[in-house]
């Protein structure tokens, strides 16, 4: 897993709220026994429309989707945050995430960045009206500098963010454990 | 002496499989019962393969095909999926099952199904169990008073590797059902009704528990069907306390415990349901002698109706997201606000998922259709979640109801609920499904479904447009 340390990137807004993970990446693309090649499938089915902001010359080169409410809602498919990675995507800012979406994306190394709702609705503002808009996610000091040079907090548990900054994956202390865990199994 | 502490269902069951919990981490949490399906693990057992490591527990995990499988055909000699990716995969998930001695409940065997009808049918799942899965709708499996949540393939790999998650612990939320159904309502219209009210984002964080006279009502199939949708409202997991008609529905079921373990299965089970006094971070409720059959009219299933209700005008919702949110589904599904959706014309009826696919919602489908023929405008499709769904219904004699109805009976599997398998929908139909997604293409591109109970679906079949069931009622 790549590290996350701090990410400075041009932002593509999508201001649609409850966005399910049947629209980041439709079932059909899920029939692959590997996790790579599926930065083409991600919003196939909005894709098809050409004005679509995937399809805008300001995606090229963004790194930061920032999303409407309630992000990654729906199915657990880990396909989603792989497709968003591998188009390039390294953080989601929205209000709020589907629980599953969230930890998926903890897990390999994609940010999710949850602000409240009036920082989220002025920069999805300016966002959609400014291409050329700027944010910095910073994981170590655990904030969000503004284009105004205002800086927020973000939450996200120590043990996530740590792994993040150390881009080692969440297996490696499960597997720690496994005196415990047979201890556990021996008293169950 | 200090009173005892109040313990939710869950709190139990949490408290009960916490491994190890280091300050600053999440818990190791023990995971009783790992079910696996083709299309969310192969990438995990790729996973254990880069790292050297082991199927921790074989006898702890379960398999079976139905994402991805066609639904009829299969007992024709010379079967053979056509699709080559489906067809991998399938072969991939065979390979693995044989690799770590895993049981793998395959085509051709007694048990296979959908992997959220099988669990409970064959008593693998139990009360005051952890049970995952690599699927959203695990949350079904609450039904028998069980911690049931559905992970993603990094956390299938952890569980193969260790049969432990890495949790943080779950706010709790009561979801409170008093009084009784009227005639034509069933379980599926409670959970549209809940999730209409507290919207699909209402339950993140949270852990349902379903409580009140009308959930203790329910069947087991019934309880099924709301606790499956418990992650249409936000939270991954939803519960109901065990009882006698848990029990009932366990006893003699080929995984659960017989002879004096059964009996001391039950006496510990008893122990689980909430302490009186026991508290939840959140807490709605509904009258559930006021819900009527719901539908749903837009792109997630919190958008959802009364069937002889008004469908919502944007120009009556003042918060802006919500409001752009409704017209892009008013456009997706071509529908009209301020008017209901009866008459709506429809084309397709899916009765099956692991929502509405056991032997009460054939039931009550067939209740419906008996002696009446679909509109020969309308395709149905019926697809029961197991094999054993599939056996119980043809000695019932539902099959050939649903035959003589003019609907297509098929084999099992998830079928037109995700679409994975060639059973779809066109761009622009209009499906009244018994299934738990309206996403937008979640039946197939441009397809255009409306979430309703299989009573409901049944009675759109025979009129071709939206319809009340309880205008078809003797």
């Amino acid at each position: 897993m790549q590290p996350f340390t701090k990410l400075t990137s041009r932002l593509v807004p999508l201001p649609t709220r409850d966005i399910d993970t049947d629209q980041i990446i439709p079932a059909r693309f899920l029939k692959t026994t590997v996790k790579s090649g599926l930065g083409e499938a991600l919003f196939n089915d909005w894709r098809l429309q050409p004005n679509f902001i995937l399809n805008q010359p300001r995606a090229t080169g963004a790194s930061i989707l920032l999303a409407g409410d309630n992000f990654g809602c729906g199915s657990s498919r880990e396909h989603a945050p792989w497709a968003l990675l591998a188009f390039g995507f390294r953080a989601v800012v929205s209000t709020s995430f589907g629980d599953i979406f969230r930890n998926n994306s903890l897990k390999n190394g994609l940010l999710p960045v949850a602000l409240d709702a009036a920082t989220h609705a002025a920069l999805m503002e300016r966002s959609v009206a400014d291409a050329s808009l700027e944010i910095t996610i910073d994981l170590e000091s655990q904030t969000v500098t503004l284009p105004d040079g205002k800086s927020v907090g973000f939450p996200i548990d120590a043990f996530s963010r740590s792994c993040l900054l150390a881009g080692v994956d969440q297996l490696g202390y499960l597997l720690k454990q496994q005196d415990r865990i047979a201890a556990f199994e021996a008293r169950a | 002496m200090p009173p005892l502490e109040k313990k939710t269902l869950f709190e139990k069951i949490w408290d009960s499989h916490v491994v190890y919990h280091e300050t600053g981490c999440p818990a190791v949490l023990y995971i009783d019962l790992h079910l696996i399906h083709e299309v969310t693990s192969p990438q995990a057992f790729q996973g254990l393969r880069e790292r050297g490591l082991p199927v921790h527990r074989p006898d702890r995990t379960l398999a079976t095909i139905d994402h991805i499988i066609p639904t009829r055909g299969r007992s024709l000699p010379g079967f053979r999926i056509l699709d080559p990716q489906a067809s991998r995969m399938v072969t991939e998930l065979r390979d693995n099952c044989r690799q770590w001695g895993i049981e793998l409940y395959d085509l051709n065997s007694e048990h296979q199904g959908i992997v959220h009808v099988i669990g409970p049918q064959i008593g693998a799942t139990q009360p005051g169990m952890t049970v995952v899965c690599g699927d959203s709708h695990t949350s079904t499996h609450g039904a028998m008073g069980a911690l049931a949540f559905g992970i993603g393939t990094s956390e299938v790999e952890h569980v193969l590797a260790t049969q432990c998650l890495l949790q943080t612990r779950p706010r709790t939320m009561e979801i409170r059902l008093e009084g009784r159904l009227q005639p034509g309502v069933s379980a599926k219209d409670i959970i549209l009704a809940v999730i209409a009210k507290i919207g699909v984002s209402g339950g993140v964080g949270h852990v349902f528990e379903y409580t009140g006279s009308a959930i203790r009502a329910l069947t087991m199939d019934e309880r099924m069907t709301v606790c499956n949708m418990s992650i249409e409202g936000g939270a991954r997991a939803g519960m109901i306390a065990p009882d006698d008609t848990t029990f009932q529905y366990l006893n003699g079921r080929p995984s659960a415990p017989n002879g004096p373990a059964w009996d001391a299965a039950v006496a510990k089970w008893r122990t689980l349901p909430s302490d009186d006094g026991a508290t939840f971070d959140q807490a709605v409720s509904l009258d559930a002698s006021r819900i009527e059959p719901m539908i749903t009219y837009g792109t997630n299933p919190g958008m959802a109706i009364p069937v002889t209700g008004p469908v919502p005008d944007p120009a009556a919702v003042a918060d802006s997201g919500q409001r752009s949110a409704l017209l892009k589904a008013l456009e997706y599904m071509a529908l009209e606000p301020g008017r209901s959706l009866l008459g709506h014309p429809i084309d397709v009826v899916f009765i099956g998922s692991c929502t509405n696919s056991r032997i009460a919602d054939l039931r009550g489908a067939a209740s419906v259709l008996r002696g009446r023929r679909i509109n020969p405008r309308v395709r149905m499709l019926v697809v029961p979640g197991s094999a054993d769904v599939s056996k119980q219904a043809e000695s019932e004699g539902l099959a050939e109801v649903f035959r003589a109805a003019g609907a297509e009976w098929r084999e099992p599997g998830c079928s037109m609920c995700i679409a994975m398998n060639g059973d779809e929908l066109s761009a622009g139909q209009y499906c009244v499904s018994t299934s738990n997604r309206n996403f937008e293409g979640r039946q197939g591109q441009g397809g255009r479904t409306m979430l309703a109970s299989p009573l409901t679906a049944a009675a759109c079949a025979v009129t071709g447009v939206v319809s009340d069931v309880r205008t078809l009622l003797g």
